[in-house]
């Protein structure tokens, strides 16, 4: 796949929680599209109906927030794994996914999977990959921070059981520890390059190193927590600079999520490139989001507002 | 032809076989009954079958828009629009299936929220989407504020002065053109002219620009403030904003406006024999 000029998909990124500023920075940095998975926001949510507005977001404002700024938005829909625990709660809410998994620009159900490995997380888990198989979507999952090793070899053999082709599952969230085996039984292979946690990008030069690139993926999983809404072009960068051939680094940091999300016929390359940039520099008069003169500028030599 | 009739024909030409079939199937059990889910699931998949090709009507085709149902003007639909509003047409008419609406609207993608909001042009029961086409105009997503507000005759045929004011005034706040409002000349009220007289005044203290189409609703009302702030716009005014200025004096009934248009005999002509009007107000910027 060509691509030039340089263009990037972040296909983890949560942008809700994210500020304009970052998506003046993103389209500067070259991401073209991203994937907001549903996931879980940092405050449990006690009722349905925040879950409802939730998901109406990253279809509806979300995306109108991210096009403004010339990003193609996209989402996958499903209950997080800590969220499966509220059984209540949960059991609602698992009607209320098939409403939202087949609208435009749902690309997956996700993010999905286990968190503590919970009795309670492991049924909405299973749940929800039968609606996949049955909307005919692809599946991102989410691998847990403790027990990892474990909990990811335990959602793929489930995957396997609930009869999901592994070419149609992400694993997301993977490290040295757990990369050969999820890249050895078929599954894309996800990389969450996270400034603390998670895998940093000097990592990510050497996976790539060991690995190539095929069914590899680099996102950011920026969220509101310490993240970096540029992890994904900042590691293509690195890679470049570290002598990874530009192939390489354009299959992990492009190409390849087309491949895996593709599959959903929800995220087609064209959507993009056919897409009207608005010049971020223009004029905009009152109240829309590009308030009075295009996006902030948080430099703050720049004094007049 | 009724409306549904008329979509389902236009599409005729444009959806395969199997995806007209589809949506008509689909139609028939929206109007004979069908439960919550199958409504959110018909509505939701109908871009899958519809593509996003826009419709782009002969003449012909938007005159039996508007035999079919007063000040309708789909020249801007979609396929995608036309279907999801073949859905919504084939839901009886009335409290029960507007409520049912407002439900999908509730959980709509952008996509979804701008046809049904485009929809209210032709459906039946108009107010019972009063609530939703007003939550339409608070919106801020671009494409769903215009769905109510361009080439949409309901706001002008049901809304009241305060939702009509506030949509007319949000236009030069998001940078929609006036002359696409439907109905506006009929609609203009004392209200309206002073609002918009006030937020020319807010933009010039702010030193920010704005459309010259704002005159076109102070004009027909313009107080003597307005008459004082049109005549300085047509005589400092760039050419666009003279013209506008022009027409805004010209649809006033006060002598004085007469008498300040006249100091510019070739504009006060223009506007007299409507070699000017605010539809070709911008012609040759």
């Amino acid at each position: 796949m060509a691509n030039n000029p340089k263009r990037y998909i972040d296909p983890h990124i949560h942008m809700v929680s994210r500020t304009t500023d970052d998506y003046t920075a993103m389209a500067a940095a070259g991401i073209v599209a991203v994937i907001e998975p549903a996931f879980w926001v940092g405050q449990p949510r006690t009722e349905l109906g925040t879950f409802k507005d939730y998901f109406s977001s990253i279809v509806g404002f979300e995306r109108f927030r991210a096009s403004q700024f010339g990003i193609k938005h996209y989402c996958t829909i499903g209950l997080n794994s800590k969220e499966a625990n509220n059984e209540a709660l949960a059991e609602e809410v698992m009607d209320l996914i098939p409403r939202f998994a087949g609208k435009e620009g749902v690309v997956a159900i996700g993010e999905i999977g286990f968190d503590e490995m919970t009795a309670a997380e492991e049924k909405y888990f299973r749940i929800q990959l039968d609606m996949a198989k049955e909307l005919d979507l692809p599946v991102m999952i989410h691998t847990p921070h403790r027990n990892k090793k474990v909990g990811t070899s335990r959602s793929m053999d489930i995957c396997i059981e609930h009869g999901l082709s592994p070419a149609r599952v992400v694993i997301d969230h993977n490290n040295e520890e757990t990369a050969k085996e999820v890249l050895d039984r078929g599954f894309w292979t996800a990389f969450t390059i996270y400034p603390k946690t998670k895998m940093g990008n000097k990592r990510m030069v050497d996976i790539a190193r060991r690995y190539g690139s095929e069914r590899i993926i680099a996102d950011s999983s920026a969220d509101w927590g310490i993240s970096d809404a540029l992890a994904v072009p900042k590691t293509a960068n690195l890679m470049l600079e570290e002598g990874i051939p530009e192939a390489t680094v354009n299959a992990i940091c492009y190409g390849n999520a087309i491949l895996a999300y593709g599959q959903s016929g929800q995220f087609n390359e064209k959507d993009w490139l056919d897409m009207v940039r608005p010049d971020l520099t223009q004029e905009f008069a009152g109240n829309s989001l590009l308030r009075g003169g295009g996006p902030e500028n948080p430099d703050l030599s720049r004094l007049i507002v | 032809m009724t409306p549904q009739k008329l979509v389902l024909h236009w599409l005729k030409g444009r959806l395969s076989a199997a995806d007209l079939a589809w949506l008509e199937e689909k139609s028939t059990l929206l109007a004979t009954g069908a439960a919550d889910k199958d409504v959110y699931t018909a509505y939701s998949s109908a871009l899958r079958h519809s593509g996003k090709a826009p419709l782009e009507l002969a003449p012909a085709d938007l005159d039996s828009a508007q035999a079919a149902s007063p000040g309708w003007d789909p020249s801007d639909w979609t396929c995608e629009q036309a279907a999801r509003v073949a859905l919504l047409l084939a839901l009886p008419p009335g409290s029960k299936s507007s409520q049912l609406m407002d439900r999908v609207y509730q959980t709509a993608d952008v996509g979804e929220a701008v046809a049904l909001q485009k929809a209210i042009a032709v459906l039946g029961h108009p107010e019972g989407h009063m609530a939703r086409a007003r939550d339409g105009i608070r919106s801020n997503i671009q494409s769903v504020f215009e769905a109510v507000t361009v080439r949409n005759p309901y706001p002008a045929m049901h809304f009241d002065a305060l939702g009509w004011n506030q949509m007319v005034t949000k236009t030069f706040f998001v940078g929609v053109p006036l002359h696409l409002v439907v109905g506006l000349d009929r609609r203009v009220n004392p209200d309206l002219a002073r609002i918009l007289n006030d937020l020319a005044h807010e933009r010039w203290a702010a030193d920010r620009p704005f459309s010259p189409e704002l005159w076109r609703c102070v004009g027909p009302h313009a107080d003597a403030r307005a008459l004082e702030d049109l005549k300085k716009v047509l005589n400092t005014g760039t050419p666009l904003e003279q013209r506008a200025a022009a027409l805004a004096l010209h649809a006033s009934p006060r002598t004085e406006a007469a008498r300040i248009i006249y100091t510019h005999p070739e504009l006060a002509e223009a506007a007299q024999t409507g070699a000017l009007t605010w539809e070709r107000l911008y012609d040759g910027e």
